[in-house]
């Protein structure tokens, strides 16, 4: 067996990750790993999987299996009519940020300008994916985050303000709305007369969120609920009109007649009177975004305004989450865009010792850089788009790879914008230093990346948990779950990542027992995300050799680049853990199938 | 009130903002994956009419052009920008089209549309011909206000304010009239998203140049060469005039 465990390791079951006979019979014929660890491809077989099988790359992964179909070829969504329709959009929302919106007044004042907020409004931004007959613009998610990128390159502090009103703040009504929810409130909110903002985060409750307390309790007729609780730093809370609004309500299990304490999603108009938010909070960056807490006094709703269901809250803003997030990475692609082309019109027309400072090996090492951070983030914020409106169901690790990355790719981008542009780059004028306090928040909100992490490994982990004995129930929610995992699973799954026989546990005194579990998945994560990483732009930059593009050669320089960038990080991961040689073969298996499906690209760098 | 047509001619070319580059050959400019849009001065003619057209004085504006199946991109813009209809004469690619071709176009299409108003822009920034406009009035004979800066319509009439050398000067103009529109006209609307999409259901008929008369034959004027300007080299300082009047001589200038 390929992994080598024998039958009784740590007790798992003998077909453990269902490797063997199937791992090569289901690869695209295309590819031929040839590492001699591994063996000789086998003739191919028909593909066992079990029914309802995942097809994310992510989740493939994680499994030892290389899911091509979400990732390659590079998917391509828009209709010619749909493309078209995008190709006109662009031009008027460029030209509005370019010559109307004002992001250095906007980030001065502390809010957007009342003239650019109308001037949005009228430009219909604010209804971009809400459906046509609503009297939105009815874009789906490519077409979407082709606008986002535009927002994103020109002031995030707007470009929260949509967000935080459309890809969060009425996401749920699209998501899970009724035909009557949908009728009531959509149309108002697509023309921008109604504001909408998203309602999740307490004082007590970040990441954390199944722990808030805001509650709504029910009416004895049965017609309304009294909503109280507290919210904090929720995005548009001054402006909003209709707020999605998460609490905890008591919910009778069927079967045991007991009453347990639930989240549910409600839709809360501020006319239903006892919506209060504070002053605008103060913050670092996105300085134009309205920032406040709210406060809801026995607030009441109606019966009717009850979203995806009683007690399905959690679900719901997940959900919520895990459907805007593509949009973040198409925002951070747009900012590293425009950050890429300050660098470079100063590092072009700066000359320093007797050159223009471009002409430097190190400036054209961070320029580089940045051009590949910036690729890998589009071209992922792209795909996950296109995944999205394909149907594919399951994007929830990709997407969320895609925040963390993109994230953290703008910020890296921004910090050596300014370094490229000296003390120019420090200096208010050239913007570049609001950009980089903008940008802070998106590692933070939305999820934490170091949460984001957990879950991503956690997730792609849970299709080997459901093998584990006896704790399927946990892992199917291992963000809710976390706490459970703690226990025997954690155990198991420490001991596996960390070469530790299971038995230490068990004679080691607590204080010296291995801990660190969070640490080990991090790093599990931290190769997830470069292997999807490798995947997203070796699909793109093939797509559009195959295209005869006319940036084909340097997107194959920006690809292989890349690629050679994160090997040492990968084969790193695998060597640490090395000592578990081919146990750990699910990230080395990974790295064998793409040198050898890619090996006219490998060929470059002598590999494989 | 008594329909009044207005007939407006527009021109796609590469976006103001654009550097413009030589393509190879020295033949042509570079126009390949440039990105390109609505003439400005065209915008502020078609900006005219729809305003003309919200005030009640005119019935109906039609977008009209000479161009490639690319140009349609331009008049889906001027119908969100607010015309009720588009008409593409369409010519084939690498097809040229100078002021005269488009005059001729355009004429044609007056004669069916007749329109009482025939709006352009003063010019196109790609050939600064400023000229189409002026042709376009004498093939129909009809009377010519150019370099418009303000324009109001009355019964029969329309008045025009030109800016010209000398300052501003003020014609009244028997209808049917050629105008074209100069920078201070107006300020051009942003066409909205939601007029995008609205425009897609507008009328956009295509039509064959030649159908308009347009002659396919070779252009009358015949490009001989195309080059960047010289890159600027670096100036001197001179501390007499003496020595200035030496260094011009001896480069030749005088």
């Amino acid at each position: 067996m390929i992994l080598g465990f024998s039958d009784d390791f740590l007790g798992f079951p003998d077909d453990f990750l269902g490797f063997s006979d199937d791992f090569f019979g289901i690869l695209p014929p295309f590819s031929r790993p040839c590492s001699p660890k591994l063996g000789p491809p086998r003739p191919r077989q028909p593909p066992q999987k079990p029914r309802g099988e995942s097809k994310s790359f992510a989740v493939g992964m994680f499994l030892g299996r290389l899911n091509a179909e979400q990732v390659f070829p590079y998917p391509s969504v828009l209709t010619e009519e749909q493309e078209q329709t995008l190709r006109e959009l662009v031009g008027p929302l460029s030209r509005f940020f370019e010559e109307v919106n004002n992001p250095f007044k906007n980030d001065a004042l502390e809010k957007v300008e009342d003239e650019t907020m109308k001037g949005l409004k009228e430009l219909g931004a604010f209804g971009l994916q809400v459906p046509l007959e609503f009297g939105g613009l009815g874009l789906n998610n490519t077409q979407y985050a082709r606008l986002v990128q535009i927002v994103g390159q020109h002031d995030l502090g707007v470009g929260i303000t949509l967000g935080a009103h459309q890809s969060i703040g009425f996401k749920g009504l699209l998501l899970y709305g009724t035909p009557p929810q949908k009728e009531k409130y959509l149309p108002r909110l697509a023309t921008g007369e109604w504001v909408a903002a998203f309602c999740l985060t307490e004082p007590g409750s970040g990441s954390d969120a199944a722990s808030i307390r805001t509650r709504a309790t029910p009416s004895p007729c049965g017609s309304f609920w009294t909503l109280d609780g507290e919210k904090i730093w929720i995005s548009n809370g001054g402006l909003a009109e209709l707020f999605t609004v998460f609490a905890q309500t008591p919910v009778r299990d069927e079967r045991s007649g007991e009453s347990r304490e639930r989240i549910t999603a409600f839709l809360v108009e501020r006319g239903f009177g006892g919506v209060t938010h504070g002053p605008s909070e103060k913050k670092l960056g996105i300085r134009a975004s309205n920032t406040t807490s709210l406060h809801f006094d026995s607030v009441r709703v109606p019966a009717q305004n009850v979203l995806g269901g009683l007690g399905g809250g959690f679900k719901v803003a997940m959900n919520i989450l895990n459907n805007g997030r593509f949009g973040m990475a198409a925002a951070m692609a747009g900012t590293m865009r425009g950050l890429l082309q300050a660098a470079v019109a100063h590092a072009s027309t700066r000359t320093q010792f007797g050159a223009k400072i471009h002409k430097f090996g190190a400036i054209q090492e961070k320029l580089a850089r940045m051009a590949l951070l910036h690729y890998v983030t589009e071209s992922m914020a792209f795909m996950i788009s296109a995944n999205m409106d394909r149907g594919d169901p399951d994007f929830q690790i990709e997407a969320a790879i895609s925040k963390i990355f993109g994230s953290e790719a703008a910020w890296a981008v921004a910090d050596e914008c300014i370094q490229i542009m000296g003390g120019m780059g420090f200096m208010q004028e050239q913007g570049v230093e609001r950009v980089l306090r903008d940008l802070r928040i998106f590692r933070i909100f939305e999820g934490t990346n170091d949460i984001l992490r957990l879950f991503v490994a956690l997730q792609g982990f849970q299709g080997l948990g459901a093998q584990l004995r006896g704790v399927q129930a946990a892992l199917r929610d291992p963000l809710g779950n976390v706490g459970v995992l703690t226990g025997e699973v954690t155990r198991r799954l420490r001991s596996w990542i960390l070469g530790v026989p299971g038995w230490i546990f068990g004679v080691l005194n607590p204080e010296i027992r291995p801990k660190e579990e969070q640490f080990a998945l991090k790093r599990v994560a931290d190769a997830a995300i470069d292997v999807y990483a490798m995947a997203v732009v070796l699909s793109r930059a093939s797509r559009s050799l195959n295209s005869g593009l006319p940036t084909a050669q340097h997107e194959r320089l920006l690809a292989l680049s890349w690629c050679q960038e994160v090997k040492p990080g990968i084969s790193g991961i695998s060597g640490e853990f090395g000592n578990f040689g081919g146990k750990f073969g699910i990230l080395g298996g990974i790295w064998v199938d793409f040198g050898g499906k890619f090996g006219e690209f490998w060929g470059d760098f002598g590999e494989n | 009130m008594a329909a009044l047509r207005v007939l407006v001619g527009v021109k796609r070319v590469i976006d103001f903002a654009v550097k413009v580059r030589v393509a190879p050959g020295g033949a042509a400019v570079q126009t390949q994956g440039v990105k390109h849009s609505l003439n400005p001065f065209c915008e502020i003619a078609l900006e005219e009419a729809v305003r003309l057209r919200e005030a009640g004085a005119a019935t109906e504006v039609v977008v009209a052009t000479l161009g490639t199946k690319a140009s349609q991109e331009t008049l889906r813009t001027a119908l969100a920008m607010g015309a009720d209809r588009a008409v593409l004469a369409e010519l084939a690619e690498g097809a040229a089209a100078g002021p005269r071709e488009v005059a001729v176009a355009l004429a044609a299409l007056a004669r069916r549309l007749q329109p009482q108003l025939v709006l352009l822009g003063k010019q196109a920034i790609d050939d600064d011909c400023n000229q189409t406009g002026q042709i376009l009035a004498a093939i129909l004979d009809w009377p010519q206000g150019t370099f418009a800066s303000r324009v109001s319509l009355e019964p029969g009439a329309v008045q025009v304010q030109r800016e010209v050398d000398g300052g501003l000067e003020t014609l009244r103009l028997r209808l049917p009239a050629v105008l074209t529109a100069d920078l201070r006209l107006n300020e051009p609307r942003y066409a909205t998203l939601p007029n995008i999409m609205k425009a897609k259901k507008k009328p956009l008929e295509v039509v064959p140049a030649a159908d308009l008369g347009v002659p396919a034959g070779p252009p009358r004027l015949r490009l001989l060469q195309l080059q960047e300007p010289p890159p600027r080299a670096g100036g001197e300082k001179v501390e007499s005039v003496e020595s200035l009047l030496g260094k011009l001589r001896h480069a030749g200038r005088i």
